[in-house]
């Protein structure tokens, strides 16, 4: 079998009954989807819209859509994980055998951060960013389209590992020495570097764009400090995601050296070093908690201030608190590992940075708080899901505080309190900012509402489901219970993980929720169809149609402040309605479409299942096909298709017309 | 490319206040995204250098860079680098004039004296590993291969991206997207002999006298 590597039919786990089950439900939705595309003839249209598009609002909504699916992956992975310690105590060992434990909580980790989380902050800021900055699209789109699917071929090859083979047993950041060939001989932890690099090249590509375009690329008259407070939220997390992947890429690609090539980075043997893994893993790590927090602290800002009907209270100090953060970020990745036994002045150090990286958090809390007071605060369901926030981050940011000491962390460190304290502000920050940000958007994108009671349904679920399911892991975690447990032998736990079990459900009643929302949404969307302006907002978003013509914008919009719309609506309201003289609409030079995303992206899949099962004239022919790819695309005569002015005027004339007054 | 000939290309009322002038032409934002990749490429190579710094006295009672550098062959790979530098810049200049000769010739001595310093840093790396001092000897040799080779295979990535440069001003001409993308080789090419500078300094000169 040396043609095919490693790979043989033993690699397809077909004596376990429950990773069989789930590949075969994942294969029937699978099928299922490509049966009713191809039902509704609907292949050409999804290729020519989706698949090759290149407009930044497309590409959003694909990588909201991919964090979406990968939620529910993760989530199933997370409530085998609550059932399997509901029952595993003293005698009983649960139904799920501990080999399968461990790559079911490496999965559920890499997962949720990689392939849920960062995809959909990444998403929101593709489909906010250029509406708010008041242009037609980010700086490369094309290689826009060429991060987003480079970060799918990711999330393909990590659900690939159910099917074909196994997965990483070495838990989400894949510690050395664990993670080396010597203690984990199989392809699990392959499979997780792979499909790492593979989307972390394309979130590295993604930060680049975006830092791009904002710093180069705002509408005439945005100035830095006129910007919404969204984009700068997002321009501190591009500017971390470019200065902390390559650091990821760095430390993974060593641990790959050592697994290919025998090289000694982080080897028991010939002088290698455990810690310089640990050390560099989070370097990147940590800044990337505030690349998934910060743009959820983006979409809060945008949700109080419009729902409060007030201007954001404190809009510089939300800036330097935000700036603050991005650079703070950077000098306090050793809180992950005090116990290295670094020396008490570093540890120190580091102690200190952690709390007052405490501060500037706090001075956004304020901010919020006091844009709420003495406005009128409008109770929809994105301002649910940030009141909710704020509640809960706080309580994750004490505990957060409370690790940052030293001695406590001795004691706290590896328990499941720490898991409790992570998921607080995982979930209480970055999943329900992406959930504000969802149904604040929502009707941006598509033209009409979500359902707002099944909203607040979910709402509710989520939150009572997050407190039942996380506050009492910080008990258990100060009972002794660590991490990672397949099984153990104190009862007093049990009732504590029953009721974290049955938080679980809630939540699951919450994404069910969701689920019947969105159904409920699509089939009653004439009746909650929108204008361009349905919440009063204040940012360029809202000034154009909803969902917004491939061009954004018709003309390029001049800004003169902070809260751009708002403003405009104003000085229309003083004028008396007064429509102002009409202006010749111009044709629009706009990207072509390109299947450069999409084809890269293959190539990026047979490299990466090629090296995952060592077939090397595989990996060579696919890495041969990505520069052909990359030559076809260079070599392109028309990168640009103009966009008619009739096109232009008779779109604006409908939307006019269209319009209820 | 020439400094002084981009801010004569900007139109001159558009600059009073530039953070309110609207989006950038074309060119400016092609280079300033080639210049944030770069800045995240010299991330990368932080990375290397720190675990390089951190490994270089894990020998494992193997060899140590003292026994291994030869400090002549260094020097002229530096010295055939710093001047491709020199010639890739010459060659801007004949881009910026439309000329193509003059590009032709400066990309073809830069692209000699490139292949020269990679032929070289093969000749080196197959010499040490012929006298047993392969990269999974010790932690030391790991970060020393992965730092100067991650170099070596930018240069040889840059080499094939000037091969396809100069097919592209055959077939396509100066058009404005090729004018482009030989801005941001020049960049790129630069920007590969300040990494060169930090690892001729960090490893091969501290290497000899450690």
């Amino acid at each position: 079998m040396t043609l095919l590597g490693k790979l043989d039919w033993s690699a397809i786990p077909f004596n376990q009954p429950i990773i069989m089950g789930a590949t075969a439900f994942m294969a029937l939705v699978v099928v299922a989807i490509l049966g009713f595309i191809t039902m509704k003839g609907a292949w050409l249209y999804l290729w020519r819209e989706w698949l090759t598009s290149v407009d930044h609002k497309r590409i959003g909504v694909m990588y909201c859509i991919l964090a979406l699916v990968m939620l529910l992956r993760g989530f199933s992975d997370a409530i085998m994980m609550r059932a399997q310690q509901a029952v595993a105590a003293g005698g009983a060992q649960g139904y799920l055998p501990p080999e399968h434990f461990d790559q079911i909580f490496s999965a559920h980790g890499t997962i949720m951060i990689f392939f849920m989380a960062m995809p959909f902050v990444v998403g929101l800021m593709n489909f906010v960013v250029p509406l708010q900055l008041g242009i037609r699209d980010v700086a490369f789109p094309t290689l826009n389209s060429v991060s987003f699917w480079l970060t799918a071929s990711g999330a393909l090859l990590i659900n690939l590992s159910l099917a074909v083979g196994e997965f990483s047993k070495a838990g989400w950041w894949g510690y050395p020495p664990l993670s080396e060939l010597q203690y984990s001989p199989g392809v699990g932890v392959d499979y997780y570097l792979w499909s790492l690099q593979i989307s972390g090249l394309g979130t590295l590509l993604a930060g680049i764009n975006f830092v791009t375009t904002i710093l180069k690329m705002r509408a005439p008259g945005m100035s830095y400090m006129r910007m919404p407070v969204f984009c700068w939220t997002s321009l501190a997390t591009n500017l971390l995601i470019v200065a902390a992947f390559p650091v990821l890429t760095a430390v993974l690609a060593m641990l790959l050296l050592d697994r290919y090539l025998g090289f000694h980075f982080f080897t028991n043997e010939a002088g290698g070093n455990q810690m310089l893994y640990a050390n560099l893993f989070w370097v990147w790590g940590h800044p990337e908690v505030y690349i998934l927090v910060l743009p959820a602290f983006g979409v809060f800002s945008e949700v109080i201030a419009t729902f409060s009907g007030k201007p954001l209270f404190g809009y510089r100090s939300m800036v330097a608190a935000t700036m603050a953060i991005c650079v703070l970020s950077f000098l306090v990745w050793l809180h992950h590992f005090f116990t290295m036994g670094a020396s008490a002045n570093v540890n120190g150090f580091f102690g200190i940075m952690s709390m007052i990286i405490a501060l500037p958090t706090g001075v956004k809390i304020y901010n919020w708080l006091f844009t709420m007071y003495g406005g009128r605060v409008r109770f929809t369901v994105p301002m649910l899901w940030s009141l909710g926030f704020m509640v809960t981050f706080v309580i994750g940011g004490m505990t957060g505080v409370l690790h940052a000491v030293p001695p406590a962390d001795y004691q706290l460190h590896n328990s499941v309190f720490l898991i409790a304290h992570f998921h607080n502000v995982i979930i209480g920050g970055t999943v329900f900012g992406a959930m504000a940000g969802y149904s604040y958007w929502f009707p941006k994108a598509f033209g009409f509402k979500l359902d707002e009671r099944w909203g607040k349904a979910s709402f509710w679920c989520w939150l009572i489901g997050f407190y039942l399911a996380f506050m009492p892991l910080y008990l258990v975690g100060l009972m002794g219970m660590t991490r990672r447990m397949q099984h153990y032998d104190n009862l007093a736990w049990q009732p504590w993980l029953v009721v974290a079990m049955v938080g679980a459900v809630v939540i699951l009643c919450g994404i069910i929720c969701q689920i019947v929302q969105l159904v409920v949404s699509i089939r009653a969307r004439d009746k909650l169809r929108v204008t361009a302006d349905p919440w009063n907002g204040r940012t360029l978003e809202w000034a154009t149609a909803s969902p917004p013509p491939a061009w954004n914008f018709a003309f390029a919009p001049n800004v003169s402040g902070t809260d751009a719309f708002w403003t405009s609506k104003r000085r229309e309201q003083a004028k008396q309605d007064k429509p102002g003289p009409a202006r010749a609409y111009k044709p629009i030079e706009m990207p072509k479409n390109s299947a450069t995303g999409f084809v890269s992206a293959f190539f990026a899949v047979v490299i990466g299942f090629a090296m995952i099962w060592h077939i090397w004239w595989m990996a060579a022919l696919g890495l041969l096909g990505a520069f052909v790819t990359l030559l076809a695309f260079a070599f392109r005569k028309h990168t640009e298709f103009e966009v008619p002015a009739e096109q232009i005027a008779r779109f604006e004339r409908a939307q006019q017309a269209g319009a209820p007054a | 490319m020439n400094i002084a000939l981009t801010v004569d290309s900007v139109q001159q009322e558009a600059l009073p206040s530039a953070s309110e002038a609207g989006p950038a032409p074309k060119r400016i934002v092609v280079a300033y995204g080639f210049w944030i990749f770069l800045l995240s490429d010299i991330v990368m190579f932080a990375a290397l250098f720190a675990s390089y710094a951190v490994l270089v006295h894990a020998t494992a009672g193997g060899p140590t860079g003292a026994q291994l550098f030869n400090q002549t062959t260094v020097a002229i790979e530096t010295a055939c680098l710093l001047v491709s530098s020199y010639t890739c810049g010459l060659m801007s200049l004949a881009v910026n004039s439309r000329n193509r000769l003059g590009t032709y010739l400066g990309a073809l001595i830069t692209f000699g004296l490139g292949a020269a310093f990679l032929t070289l840093e093969v000749r080196e790396f197959a010499d040490m590993i012929a006298h047993g001092a392969t990269p999974q000897r010790s932690a030391f040799l790991s970060a020393f291969f992965t730092l100067v080779g991650c170099h070596g295979l930018h240069v040889t990535l840059g080499l094939i991206w000037l091969v396809v440069m100069m097919v592209q001003v055959a077939v396509m001409g100066f058009v404005a997207n090729v004018q482009h993308r030989l801005l941001c080789f020049s960049l790129f090419w630069h920007a590969l002999d300040i990494v060169w500078v930090g690892v001729f300094t960090v490893v091969y000169l501290m290497g000899v006298s450690l």
